[in-house]
């Protein structure tokens, strides 16, 4: 019996002393593999008395069990001891910088079109596109501007060479010809927007050669000009997303609208700091009206049956308002530092249901 | 238009305050953009008495003033020539902030000190005069507001649509003030001229058949033994207020009457003409030298004024200096004619003269002013300048009133959105100046001859719904569709999808101008005279672009000039083949420069290759929907890319892009230095996409057999395109090869000359059971042997 204890407590000893699985190892082979001493005096057991066999065997088998335990025990131990070591080993400076990624951006004009769009979508609009280098008829002429008028003086038209008739195509001078191909190819009901790039010969702080605008246009038989208001008072309010912006529509005069608004948004300019929507200020924003019963007659709808409302916005000029962006003429840059800083990220698509920006 | 309150006040009764005013002229359309009210910059400036008065110790024309305020007596140093004691004038104390902006201090002028300052009429924003400090004729005591000594007139200044020619003169605002409410209006009645004598001077109107139009009418009267001097200071003051210099007399009566009253006149020196007057067309290249000192070159589209001499004045937009009127001017005759606003834009925009009467003529003025602007004009000057008037002498005629509308009031309801009592639209029109009939149903509404804007229905709705306000109109929220259809067409979409798909690859997207310079756009392709621009804005931007890459490149190497080289750019948006429809183009451009990244401690970026145009043109198609699988890639890109490292990207025949390193030539003309990739996506070229009856996707197929992957080394001519490879072994059994991708290419050392090696990892897997050995040993026989058929390829050993 002493020399089974004394057999447990060297066992013992020597799986604390292990320093390595390895060494661990060696002490589990000495005891309990085929040539170890349990193992060996196991063996034995064969050569006892039936009740002496018992008693030995139920001793064996607790410190058999208990040196088990104790290299289980220790393994786990020096594993653990070894894993830490080598994370210890492994350790990086998280504070350099990750792999960079190359992000892009939209800019402010197209993310200014998708968020005009997703307002008017909600309220049934279509979007429609026309070319940028139009007719006289398309241009001019079919919207209540006749040759000779004095509105025409107004737009600052860029001409294309006269051609062999002795006519000559112009730069769109505003999206309002898209009114006009619409008209002549659609039966109203008809409500549309349509956003593009627009020209004219003036350049300065506040113009460039080229801009965008969005129109709008609806026909039908009832529309009129209290309909006219409540569209663009929820565009306003959508669009800026101030609530209750104090709007002003202002009679004013365009060739193709009658009676024809210019309407204008309350802001203030404290400070520098332009706030849509609070202060004593008038912000002019859109030209607007009924349409003119001449325009209708020019794209072949009876005037008598048919009415509507048209309007027109420039982009940049709300996005200059929305996003605080200060002048125009960067617009058009293309310097990618201004188009990092206003641009948007690609994957904010706006909606209305969702949240036109951030 | 500018115009004084006071002159405003002679055409309208009202208690209404400037802010009031201002209100409802906005209100009305005729938007009012600055208000210059003197009363409200000078409040903080009172009268103050000079009571002593010595020269400054140490200047030669300083003075130094003992000033009563009133309240106490301060010392001002002033430098004005005609400061003395016992004079009463306006002082500005410290802190007092000049109309200019600013703010007087206390301070030291040569040693002295200066408790304020008294002020010069000019420095008060009060006119030119600056000979002095003003000296006051008053006997307001010291310390007086000066708002209460000086009659401060307000003035307004508003802009005035084309369609109101009739409020291009202060009674026409008087009138549509009145007929929103705020105030009466009153006009003076046109003076009876007795005529004493028949008129020296003869009219003849002498227009070819049927262009009389022209110059419908033309009037005048004679007037004999005026003087010509200053104009009363009332009416210098008004014209001063609205930045008019008054001249004399004769001159400034014109002004009054055509900013009054929208009646341009004209005033010949009389002694200067030579017989009496014809009007006509001028000759083509008939001279004249104008009021304004020009000599001018007229045509025979515009309306001469004539004596015997030839044309002394271009009508409706200018007279001539040498029958103008001077101080000497004895005899006058005054000129009220009738001209065609289409002949005086045209003559005016011809000859670049830029008048009063041409902006009230090319506008439209009240036919019914010609004779009572006449003599209203000729009662001044018998007023101002003495004399004796003639009979009056008149060519031609009037044109036909204006015809009666018929106006069903349910309009203003159906097409303004608010009912207005038929009581109120009537007064309305009324006061606007319209004659209202009442008949069943309808009103019959005559305009006044002022307001040849008004010609239908809709434009009467607009006179209501104006003058009662659009404020009052209910905003009436759109009617809606049950369910909002898609607002875009396929086109659209396709296009933002390519849009985002590009900026989320690192390309940001920039907006450049649809033009260009013609030096440039030779380089990418254009060739069309019909594309450049007639009138450009500079000789860079003289043509629409036949590509968008130049402006790109263009804004790469700004970009690089502020110190970005790594530019990764795209655009969506027009080029234009030709200028006729259909002509014009949609496309996706990009553009990459200078390296991949910034340099980085664990990923060193590489320079740009034409590989990233390519993934770039792509991934351009795949987010559009475009079936890139089925493209072909070709080496034939335009000359604007470098020939040995571009391709197109066809469908068919249908190039739906194109890619590549840019053509350093091409590149280098727009001062970008350095190497650039770039590629065009053809939206319009684009294959429509399928309509589909569902959106259920097809249904997924995958084996649950494990998959082989076996690489080949091939050796080709280096002719060969590695496509061609690919697309040999992806052929050469279908139902068992999944995938093949190429990983390395090799030319050197154990390759023969003029030969590459291609490596290709290919993936086997059946549908249907575990590939054995045999089967893939079979496979990659058929694979060799269909690299060897079509390429003439063979393993590398």
């Amino acid at each position: 019996m002493d020399n089974l204890n004394s057999l447990r407590d060297e066992t013992l000893a020597a799986v604390a002393a292990a320093g390595s699985v390895a060494d661990l190892d060696e002490v589990r082979v000495a005891a309990l593999g085929k040539k170890g001493r349990i193992t060996g005096l196991m063996k034995e057991l064969g050569g006892l008395d039936p009740d002496e066999r018992r008693a030995r065997g139920q001793a064996l088998n607790v410190v058999k069990d208990e040196i088990a335990a104790a290299l289980d025990a220790r393994k786990q131990s020096l594993e653990d001891a070894a894993l830490e070591a080598r994370l210890a080993a492994e350790g990086i400076d998280v504070t350099l910088p990750a792999r960079p990624d190359a992000v892009g951006a939209i800019h402010p004009i197209s993310q200014t079109m998708d968020e005009v769009v997703a307002i008017f979508a909600q309220m049934g609009f279509a979007v429609a596109e026309g070319p940028e280098i139009e007719d006289d008829f398309h241009n001019f002429t079919a919207l209540n501007i006749p040759p000779e008028h004095p509105a025409r003086q107004m737009h600052d038209t860029f001409y294309l060479p006269e051609r062999e008739d002795g006519s000559r195509y112009v730069l769109r001078t505003h999206t309002s010809p898209v009114q006009i191909r619409t008209m002549q190819t659609q039966t109203p009901p008809i409500r549309i927007v349509a956003p593009g790039r627009t020209y004219r010969c003036d350049s300065d702080m506040t113009h460039t050669p080229m801009f965008h605008q969005i129109e709008g246009l609806v026909i039908d038989k009832a529309t009129n000009f209290g309909h006219l208001k409540g569209c663009l008072i929820e565009f306003i309010e959508t669009f800026f997303e101030v609530s209750n912006v104090p709007v002003r529509f202002r009679p004013s005069f365009f060739p193709f609208t009658e009676p024809s608004a210019e309407v204008d948004i309350g802001c203030s300019r404290k400070g520098g700091e332009l706030h849509i929507g609070a202060g004593a200020d008038w912000l002019e924003i859109l030209g607007c009206g009924m349409v003119h019963p001449n325009v209708l007659t020019a794209c072949g709808l009876d005037p008598a049956e048919y009415q509507g409302f048209a309007f027109g916005m420039g982009i940049e000029r709300i996005a200059m308002l929305k996003y605080g962006i200060p002048d125009l003429r960067t617009f058009f840059d293309a310097d990618l530092r201004w188009l990092r800083h206003y641009g948007f990220v690609p994957l904010d698509l706006p909606t209305v249901t969702g949240g036109l920006s951030r | 238009m500018k115009f004084t309150l006071s002159w405003l006040k002679e055409y309208l009764d009202t208690e209404a305050s400037v802010e009031e005013l201002s209100v409802a002229m906005t209100a009305l359309g005729l938007e009012v953009e600055g208000v210059e009210d003197p009363a409200a910059t000078l409040k903080d400036f009172v009268v103050a008495d000079v009571v002593g008065c010595v020269d400054h110790p140490d200047s030669d024309h300083l003075h130094v003033l003992q000033v009563n305020t009133g309240a106490e007596t301060i010392q001002v140093v002033c430098g004005a020539p005609n400061a003395h004691a016992g004079m009463k004038g306006i002082l500005a104390r410290p802190g007092v902030a000049m109309p200019d902006g600013m703010v007087i201090k206390k301070g030291k002028i040569r040693g002295v000190e200066s408790q304020g300052m008294m002020c010069s009429f000019r420095e008060l924003g009060l006119g030119d005069d600056h000979a002095g400090i003003v000296e006051l004729q008053s006997d307001a005591p010291a310390g007086t507001p000066v708002v209460e000594v000086l009659a401060l007139d307000p003035v307004f200044e508003i802009s005035v649509t084309p369609n109101r020619a009739d409020c291009l003169g202060v009674r026409g605002v008087a009138r549509d003030l009145a007929a929103k409410g705020v105030g009466t209006f009153k006009d003076a009645p046109k003076p009876d001229i007795a005529g004493g004598f028949k008129s020296p001077v003869g009219v003849t109107r002498a227009f070819p058949e049927g262009k009389g139009a022209a110059c419908p009418m033309f009037s005048g009267r004679y007037v004999r033994g005026v003087t010509n001097g200053p104009s009363p200071q009332w009416l210098q003051d008004r014209l001063a207020a609205v930045g008019l210099r008054p001249i004399s007399a004769l001159v400034d009566i014109t002004n009054y009457l055509s900013i009054g009253r929208a009646r341009p006149l004209h005033v010949f020196d009389a002694d200067k003409l030579a017989g009496g007057i014809t009007v006509r067309f001028a000759h083509d290249g008939e001279e004249l030298t104008a009021l304004d000192g020009k000599a001018y070159t007229l045509d025979s589209g515009m309306v001469a004024i004539c004596d015997d001499a030839g044309a002394q004045g271009i009508g409706g937009v200018m007279g001539g200096e040498a029958t103008g009127c001077t101080e000497a001017t004895v005899n006058v005759f005054v000129e009220s004619a009738l001209f065609d606003p289409i002949a005086v834009a045209r003559a005016g925009r011809a000859l670049q003269i830029d008048s009063d009467a041409r902006y009230r003529f090319e506008r439209g003025v009240d036919p019914a002013t010609t004779l009572d602007g006449l003599d209203r004009a000729v009662a001044l000057i018998l007023e101002f300048c003495g004399g004796e008037a003639s009979d009056l002498v008149v060519a031609g005629a009037l044109p036909p009133a204006p015809k009666a509308i018929a106006f069903r009031p349910g309009r203003i309801k159906s097409l303004g959105g608010i009912d207005v009592a038929t009581p109120e639209v009537i007064g309305i029109l009324e006061r606007l100046g319209c004659a209202v009939a009442i008949e069943p149903e309808v009103l019959k509404v005559t305009p006044p001859t002022w307001r040849a804007d008004i010609t239908g229905e809709h434009d009467l709705v607009e006179e209501v719904l104006r003058v009662f306000g659009y404020d009052a109109v209910p905003a009436t929220p759109m009617p809606r569709l049950p369910m909002p259809a898609v607002a875009l067409t396929d086109a659209q979409r396709r296009r933002a999808w390519m849009r985002r798909a590009l900026a989320a690859r690192g390309l940001t997207e920039a907006v450049t101008f649809s033009f260009m310079d013609s030096r440039h756009a030779a380089l990418f392709g254009w060739s069309d005279p019909a594309l450049k621009v007639d009138n450009p804005i500079s000789s860079e931007l003289d043509v629409m672009r036949p590509s968008v890459l130049p402006n790109l490149i263009a804004a790469a190497a700004r970009n690089a000039a502020r110190g970005i080289g790594d530019a990764a750019l795209f655009e969506i948006g027009p080029q234009f083949d030709g200028p006729n429809p259909g002509e014009q183009r949609l496309v996706a451009a990009g553009i990459r420069t200078g390296k991949t990244g910034p340099r980085h401690w664990g990923q060193p970026p590489r320079a740009v290759d034409a590989f990233d145009a390519k993934a770039d043109a792509l991934a351009a198609l795949e987010a559009a929907g475009a079936p890139a699988a089925n493209a072909q890639v070709n080496r034939n890109a335009p000359g604007w890319y470098h020939p040995g490292q571009s391709a197109t990207i066809t469908l068919g025949k249908t190039v739906i892009a194109q890619f590549g390193t840019l053509h350093p030539a091409a590149v280098k003309a727009l001062g970008l230095k350095g190497r650039a990739v770039g590629f065009e996506v053809f939206l319009d070229a684009l294959p429509a996409p399928k309509k589909r009856p569902t959106r259920a996707r097809p249904l997924l197929k995958v084996s649950p057999y494990p998959a082989v992957e076996r690489d080949f080394a091939f050796v080709v001519d280096a002719t060969v395109p590695a496509d061609k490879l690919v697309r040999a072994v992806a052929g050469a059994d279908k139902a068992l090869v999944q995938n093949v991708s190429v990983f390395d290419l090799f030319a050197g050392p154990g390759v023969a000359e003029g030969k590459t090696s291609i490596a290709l990892s290919v993936t086997l897997q059946a549908m249907d059971r575990t590939l054995k050995d045999d089967e893939i040993e079979a496979a990659a026989d058929k694979i060799v042997a269909a690299v060897a058929q079509s390429t003439g390829g063979t393993l590398r050993t």
